[in-house]
């Protein structure tokens, strides 16, 4: 009788186990397993700690990159350097659970040998971003149902967007520059995905790759409707030869976003409703029908 | 005081600061002096000095003697005080190294496999030894030192071109590839300082093996062959000492500018030696370099901290502009 007292009280332990533990997949499918739900998260990718925030898991955040910025509470949050320059010692002194981090980021083997697990995802695309919520809310312990509401949120935000946008606006050609080398948003990345579901087009196709660095004289040629850039392209933009002529410039047809605007544009992240919404604002304020 | 005791005295005292820089660098980081007084029983404060700072600090000491020992080989073999380890291509060759391994880490899961199973240092060390390989196949190999140089700097740009290339096709790559342009020694563990170690011992004792040679050379080419110097064995020995002290350091740490260029240049303004003392210090000099800098890039903006190449490029292109002010001309 104890002997099976015994064995039921192992199972038990083994069961109990096997569920606290986690196993989730990275952007290239390599395993990551958790003893437990992590409580001690550092986040080194902006887009990353807003998709830990929208789950409403802020609180189990302990360690920040220095470029994250929203929400609000998490300014004073430490900040553990970049992803050129994650600082490893800070990083390991903060006792992560989990470190949340992009592809890219230097350092992932370091860590790893010191023995923190590492998470790699770098959502790219709406179905990243979809993805990324699914897997960090199964990173964290929650149900992965969790990170599809907040999906819906943002798919319901992108349908009313597209549709409180007159049809005129239908077609409207957009270069949208993300950064000044030029680098442009292409069809293929996901603000070329924003600007497809709010029925506007896009001069760069997306066989020249998601944010290709392009030839000023591709714009010119191309003749944008509209342009939308961060405030800092401001002096940029009109100094590269031939774009004053530019009908969009000429016609001020150019939307400046402000560096708190730009931020929201450029993360592939739980914030993509508010970048449909900037969107579709600047779509209807220079083509004339207010949204 | 004999020569050979000044230079003896002089290999101690680099050693001896080298040690110092070690107990240093393992009381300088971004969580400051709180290691060193927390419990006992604190893993993780022992885990930083142990495990994170210390090797770092090995391992800037011995990145720096092997660009070091690789700068005074470059010197004496090219017989060109300007040289420095990088002139065969090694630098241009891991940078695209480095960027086809990011390019590629996101295709295939064949290639997402075997990418991550090489690894960025190993991409890396691949891209500078190939990078030589094709220098030695384009000067059609190692007899003739000019058209040895014209081939590294013809592969150099062309290699450096095509990592650009890369990064414009694929730019999420652009940002990790800067990482590692920038150099740094914060990602240095114990298994890089078991690699750059057994790398320094087996290339300074080849490279001295043939310090008799590189002393020979000074004299011209032919004035070598003349005094009976074994030239096609030794230049292949020196160009894979050079090859394999770059390409590790390269690896393990990114591009680290100007120490294997000033090392040896400082090592001839404090004595006067023939190539077997000149590589000896030359190698405990470049280590010294990079560990000082090293510590100050942890402590100028502390609590963050600057990429040490960033800080090696500054200071040694100020050194060397010091060294070219006039008068100063005389002993190279």
């Amino acid at each position: 009788m104890l002997e099976r007292c015994v064995l039921l009280l192992a199972l038990w332990l083994c069961g109990g186990q096997a569920l606290a533990s986690i196993t989730v997949f990275d952007d290239q499918q390599r395993a990551v397993h958790l003893n437990a739900p992590p409580t001690r998260v550092i986040s080194l990718l902006p887009s990353l700690t807003e998709t830990v925030c929208a789950l409403e898991q802020c609180h189990r955040l302990v360690g920040l990159d220095r470029y994250s910025n929203w929400p609000e509470r998490i300014r004073s949050l430490p900040r553990m350097g970049g992803g050129l320059d994650p600082d490893i010692e800070s990083i390991v002194a903060q006792r992560p659970d989990l470190v949340l981090l992009a592809g890219s980021t230097r350092g992932v083997e370091r860590l790893q040998s010191l023995g923190i697990s590492v998470l790699r995802l770098e959502p790219r695309t709406h179905a990243d971003v979809q993805r990324v919520l699914r897997t960090v809310a199964l990173a964290l312990g929650l149900h992965p149902a969790q990170g599809d509401r907040v999906w819906a949120g943002i798919e319901a935000a992108l349908q009313s967007a597209a549709r409180s946008l007159a049809p005129s606006v239908h077609g409207v050609r957009v270069y949208v520059e993300v950064g000044p080398a030029p680098f442009g948003a292409s069809e293929a990345s996901f603000i070329g995905e924003t600007l497809r579901r709010l029925g506007a087009g896009n001069i760069l196709p997306a066989s020249m790759g998601p944010f290709p660095q392009i030839n000023p004289e591709f714009v010119v040629r191309a003749q944008p409707d509209v342009i939308m850039a961060g405030e800092s392209s401001r002096t940029v933009l009109l100094q590269r030869p031939g774009w004053t002529q530019l009908r969009a410039v000429r016609e001020q047809r150019v939307c400046l976003f402000p560096p708190e605007q730009a931020d929201i544009l450029v993360r592939a992240g739980p914030r993509m409703d508010e970048a449909a919404r900037l969107m579709a604002q600047c779509l209807a304020g220079k083509t004339g029908v207010r949204p | 005081m004999s020569h050979a005791f000044r230079i003896g005295l002089w290999a101690c005292g680099l050693l001896c600061l080298a040690v110092l820089g070690l107990f240093l660098g393992m009381a300088v980081g971004s969580q400051g002096l709180e290691p060193w007084f927390a419990r006992h029983n604190d893993e993780v404060m022992r885990q930083i000095v142990l495990e994170i700072r210390a090797p770092r600090t090995l391992g800037a000491w011995l990145g720096g003697a092997l660009l070091g020992l690789a700068g005074a080989v470059a010197q004496g073999f090219f017989r060109n005080p300007l040289a420095d380890p990088f002139l065969l291509g090694s630098a241009s060759g891991a940078s695209l190294g480095v960027s086809l391994w990011l390019s590629l880490g996101g295709g295939t899961v064949m290639t997402v496999s075997l990418m991550s199973r090489l690894g960025l240092t190993g991409a890396a060390f691949a891209g500078a030894c190939l990078a030589v390989l094709l220098t030695l196949f384009l000067s059609r190999g190692v007899l003739h030192t000019l058209r040895l140089l014209l081939a590294g700097v013809v592969v150099g740009v062309v290699l450096g071109a095509l990592s650009s290339l890369v990064a414009l096709l694929e730019p999420s790559v652009l940002q990790a590839l800067q990482g590692f342009m920038l150099g740094s020694t914060a990602f240095v563990g114990w298994t890089a300082c078991l690699l750059m170690g057994l790398a320094l011992v087996l290339c300074l004792g080849l490279a001295i093996s043939q310090s008799r040679v590189l002393d020979a050379l000074t004299l011209g080419e032919s004035t070598a062959r003349s005094l009976g110097a074994p030239m096609t064995a030794a230049r292949l020995i020196l160009v894979g000492v050079l090859s394999l002290a770059t390409a590790t350091a390269v690896a393990q740490l990114g591009l680290i500018a100007f120490v294997g260029l000033a090392a040896p240049h400082l090592v001839r303004s404090l004595l006067r030696s023939t190539h077997a003392a000149l590589l000896l210090l030359s190698a405990l000099m470049g280590g010294l370099l990079l560990q000082v800098a090293d510590l100050l890039a942890r402590l100028v903006v502390s609590p963050q901290e600057l990429p040490v190449g960033v800080l090696t490029g500054v200071l040694g292109g100020f050194y060397l502009l010091w060294r070219l002010q006039p008068g100063r001309e005389s002993r190279p």
